[in-house]
Order: structure tokens, then sequence, then C-alpha cells
């Protein structure tokens, strides 16, 4: 890990940027997404969205954090990025329009943890099915809750 | 140097040995005879429990031996439905439309302990065994199970099937 990367990501974005397990983490406000993604990806060349996805920190406020990581072919750089948001509104900015592959990731996160992802114009479900209620990988989904498509036969 | 085989004469008119001109047997025991070597298989594989069905279907285990060899691959021409690896209640429906497809006589054989009761997947998303969708005659357990079960599954379902009442044509028969 070398600390000048570190650093200058933390003077481009104006934030403090941590490390863990040797990857930069940048954790930033809902509002300051698109930019500092922008600039990631700009002037740090991280040109490659390899996740999205979310944690369930039940109990906390705000409740949701929300976590991206990016990887730079050129450098082989990864860096990760966090926003935390809150139950009663879990909204972030959609990435598609800087990362093409963020539409199936950001569909995924949606529906395993409703997350909404604006400007993300398809948030069908992927891997669940139409008429899923509720979110399962939020952490008060009931572990044991079945959902079937057909009845069950009479055993 | 080559030795004549002996051959068992099936119809010999005027020959002097004893021949194997008739036998009785019950028209069930019959045709369970003829049905449990002539199984047709289609495979429902979702999962990695479908690498073992390839070790046990092909050399040296062998399902050929047992007559359960050949896959069919649509469900109207296969009498055994093998569900290999675990069943999400996302695919809970195809698997019944595929059942239900099947003609009469079939048997359901489910492979590997996610078919045969959702395994250690006990979530909102797998079905907890193929049993609540379909009737199963054959449950082989096994993360994945080995190919000696299988066999021994196919055996049972051999001894099942030799044991049934089969209707052949409705009425007397």
């Amino acid at each position: 890990m070398d600390a000048p990367l570190v650093e200058r990501i933390g003077s481009s974005l104006g934030v403090e940027v941590g490390v863990s397990h040797g990857m930069p983490v940048v954790q930033i406000a809902p509002g300051q997404l698109l930019d500092a993604v922008r600039v990631l990806r700009e002037q740090f060349g991280f040109d490659m969205l390899l996740d999205v996805t979310a944690v369930d920190w039940l109990g906390q406020e705000p409740r949701f954090e929300v976590v991206w990581h990016f990887f730079s072919a050129g450098t082989q750089a990864r860096v990760r990025v966090k926003v935390r948001v809150p139950e009663s509104e879990p909204v972030v900015a959609s990435l598609t329009s800087l990362y093409g592959s963020a539409a199936f990731m950001e569909r995924e996160c949606h529906e395993m943890y409703g997350v909404r992802f604006a400007g993300n114009a398809d948030l069908r479900p992927i891997l669940l099915y139409e008429g899923f209620v509720g979110h399962p990988l939020r952490k008060d989904y009931p572990k044991e809750r079945e959902q079937p498509l057909i009845p069950y036969r009479d055993a | 140097m080559t030795t004549a085989r002996p051959t068992i004469p099936i119809r010999a008119e005027g020959a002097k040995v004893p021949t194997f001109d008739y036998f009785t047997t019950k028209k069930d025991e019959l045709v369970g005879w003829a049905r449990k070597f002539s199984i047709f298989p289609y495979p429902f594989v979702t999962a990695c429990c479908g690498m073992e069905f390839m070790s046990v279907s092909s050399t040296i285990y062998d399902t050929d031996r047992f007559g359960a060899a050949l896959p069919r691959f649509t469900p109207r021409q296969s009498d055994l439905l093998m569900v290999v690896g675990t069943i999400t209640h996302k695919q809970a429906p195809v698997l019944r439309r595929i059942y239900e497809q099947m003609c009469e006589p079939k048997w359901v054989l489910a492979f590997g302990v996610c078919a045969t009761s959702g395994g250690f997947y006990n979530n909102y998303a797998v079905l907890q065994g193929i049993d609540k969708i379909v009737p199963v005659d054959v449950y082989v357990p096994g993360c994945p199970p080995r190919p000696e079960m299988v066999i021994d599954g196919i055996m049972q379902l051999q001894d099942k099937i030799a044991g049934q009442h089969h209707v052949i044509l409705k009425g007397e028969f």
C-alpha cells in the first residue's frame, strides 16, 4: 500500500481516507457521491466498478451503509467508497452515468437491501422474483420466512 | 482356436434337448421386471451435485449397468425425474411443470441433500425439499452423495418398481 495514493485521494476529495486491509477507504456524504466518484475515475484512473453492496447496521443511525469497490486497471490500485443513508430515506445517486456495470449491481443491491438508486431507470428484481415482499438481506427479515410461487402439495 | 458357444434353444423344433418353451409369471412381475431395467432419467441439474451425477452416470460407476443411463432431454420421453441440486422458490414452478409434462409411469429421485430437504440452505431463497411440490420415491442424501449411494438409490427404486402394480390398460389387464 503506497501512502501517497491515500494522501492524494484525501487531498483531492477533501476528506480523511482510512486504510482497511491495505485498501483506501473513503467515507463521504450522500450528496458528494457523484462528484467524488467522478474525481476517482478521471484523476486516479479507477476505470472499473467491481461491486455495489450494502451493510445493514440494525440499531444504528443512519442504518445502511452503501459500499462501492473500484479498481484501476492501469495502476492495479483499489479503493472503497462508503456512504451512510438513513432507513427513512435510503436513497443514493446511481453510478450508471459513469459505469455501465453499475446497472445490474444496483438492481441486486436494491432488491436485497431496499436501497434506492436515483437515476437507475430499471430497478426491477434481478435475482428475486416479481411479487417478493421485503428485502431478504436486511437484518430484520425473518430468517425462515418463505414466499413460494406455487402452493405446496398436501403432504 | 475357437470354441462354439453354448446357446439356449428358444424355439427348437424337433430338437432332442429340453427347450425353453414357456414360463408362467404374474403380469405385474413381468412388466415390473421390464420396466425396472429400462429407466429413462431426466436430469434436472441445478447445482454442484451435477458433477457427482456426471460421475455416477459415466464410466467406472456407470448407471447403464442398471439400465438407467440414457438421459432424455425432454420430460415427455423420460420416466425418472432426477432432481440434482438446490431448488429455489424461483425454480419451483419450472420443476413442477417438468414433472407434470412427464407421462405415466413416472418416478422421482431426490439427488443430494438440497433436493431432499433444502440441506444447509434455510433461507428466503431455497425450497425446503422438493417433496413440497412433487411426490418423491427415493431420497439420496449427501452433500454430494457418493456414487455408491446413488446406485443404491437406483437399486431401491428398481425394487420399488418391481413390486408395483403396473396399470398398462384401463380395465382388467
